[in-house]
């Protein structure tokens, strides 16, 4: 029993991060996935943000989910998300300056943001509260690895390296050059990534390359799967074509070998 | 601001910029989730603008004088966030029980669009914009009708070129939602042409 609430408790936290990812699978929370992706420190802070937003309005939704009327759970979950922003607001405003005027409107936007409210809806209001804790942790963290990433190739491509120092003042200033080398000829960057259209250059090639993996994955399994079946098949005909051999044994044994060839050989030909 | 021009011109100026330059989907980022979800159905996708544009416009004439007239003498502004979208969330319920009432018609256009809306970014995005950028009355409604036409420009032609994508053979990988943002990326190059319109000062 213990193993058991033990595996549901890993479940919620680690489906959020890859497999149920809310950017790359879901597609969810595309705006501000777009929009302060031009830095990879920005991008890093809205995760923080984000996550701590999720955080707070799962756990306080997953306590209240017995004394919200159903009739009125939107508004209500609303109304505690919009809680969560405006002090996470403040906090930033108050702490990081620098982070709330580079965020600007898309920090109120998490108020509408899908993903909190999808998880307040699809997972919070059902589960306890542990569970929502790890769901909204596991959320957090696969949201913000998506947008990091997204955010690593625009800035990489955009400005020619990565800065980090400029959003998190406390942090050394430090520019690590990969396309771009000061001093020299070599200047790789394109701007284009860093205006808007190259957010939905970036993304779209990122859904791409997710899409081509889960499509090569899915046909492995389907290939396995066929070939199992069909070797399962041919067994059984050698089994039966065994049962037959006390009459002729010789050709009987030759057609079930047939057997287990040809289909092997059929499904190796469609997967090229 | 030149005295010598007229407001109204000011205003059409405004109109055009948000609607064009500054386009809510594919320069803001605002509303994308729509603009992917509506996919290839022209009729959905201006059903959806109109209704947008209908509470963008109210929530806006609603929210300026709600900012500026009781959260500020209030001295809580930091209240903004949580009454706009209670605002917008009551107006779509308004809008919707009118629209049932008045026009059937109309309200089948909007159909699951309307509750949509609560939650559709370039609602708020406009009023919080507006407020926290400190327009004037005059300039933030020039800024939500341009934006919320920009939207339905934005929405319905790329509804049209989703159309069309469906009939090409695209790779097995950019199938669906992968290359629809990479025209998305193509319309937002094209739609930068149109920053050359209005001089900037």
């Amino acid at each position: 029993m213990a193993e058991k609430v033990q595996s549901k408790h890993r479940e919620s936290f680690v489906s959020g991060i890859i497999r149920q990812n809310p950017l790359f699978i879901s597609m969810l929370g595309t705006c501000p996935a777009l929009a302060v992706t031009t830095s990879i420190e920005s991008a890093f802070g809205m995760g923080l943000l984000f996550t701590f937003v999720l955080l707070c309005s799962n756990v306080i939704i997953s306590l209240l989910k017995k004394l919200i009327p159903e009739v009125v759970h939107t508004p209500c979950y609303i109304v505690v998300i919009a809680a969560f922003v405006t002090i996470t607001k403040m906090f930033t405003e108050a702490f990081l300056p620098e982070l709330y005027s580079t965020l600007g409107v898309f920090l109120s936007l998490l108020v509408v943001n899908c993903i909190v409210l999808g998880r307040a809806e699809a997972f919070a209001n059902k589960n306890t509260v542990a569970d929502s804790f790890l769901d909204a942790i596991g959320n957090g963290i696969g949201y913000t690895l998506a947008i990091c990433i997204i955010a690593f190739f625009r800035e990489a491509l955009g400005t020619g390296g990565i800065t980090i120092g400029k959003i998190f003042t406390f942090l050394p200033q430090f520019t690590l050059p990969l396309l771009k080398y000061p001093g020299t000829n070599i200047d790789m960057s394109m701007s284009v990534f860093t205006d808007s259209a190259g957010g939905f250059i970036v993304m779209g090639l990122a859904l791409a390359v997710i899409m081509a993996i889960e499509n090569k994955k899915n046909t492995k399994k389907k290939v396995d799967a066929k070939i199992k079946m069909q070797q399962e098949m041919a067994a059984k005909k050698a089994a039966a074509a065994k049962a037959a051999a006390a009459k002729s044994p010789a050709p009987a044994v030759a057609t079930a070998n047939a057997a287990i060839a040809t289909p092997v050989a059929e499904t190796k030909k469609e997967e090229k | 601001m030149n005295p010598a021009v007229p407001y109204i011109v000011t205003f059409l100026l405004a109109i055009v910029s948000s609607m064009l330059i500054d386009n809510v989907v594919l320069s803001r980022f605002y509303g994308i989730c729509s603009f992917i979800g509506v996919g290839n159905k022209p009729k959905a996708a201006f059903s959806m603008g109109l209704a947008v544009t209908f509470v963008t416009i109210m929530a806006a004439l609603v929210c300026w004088p709600i900012y500026t007239f009781v959260l500020q003498p209030l001295q809580i502004p930091f209240m903004d966030t949580l009454t706009y979208i209670l605002v917008i969330a009551s107006l779509v319920q308004i809008v919707g029980l009118f629209i049932k009432k008045y026009s059937p018609a109309l309200y089948k256009a909007f159909g699951i669009y309307l509750p949509l809306i609560t939650t559709n970014c370039a609602v708020l995005g406009v009023v919080q914009g507006n407020t926290d950028s400190g327009l004037s009355f005059g300039m933030s409604m020039a800024n939500a009708i341009g934006t919320a036409i920009g939207f339905v420009i934005v929405i319905v032609i790329f509804s049209f070129i989703r159309i069309r994508l469906e009939e090409y053979k695209t790779p097995k990988a950019f199938r669906g939602i992968a290359i629809a943002l990479i025209t998305a990326a193509l319309m937002s190059i094209a739609f930068l042409g149109f920053s050359g319109m209005v001089p900037s000062n």
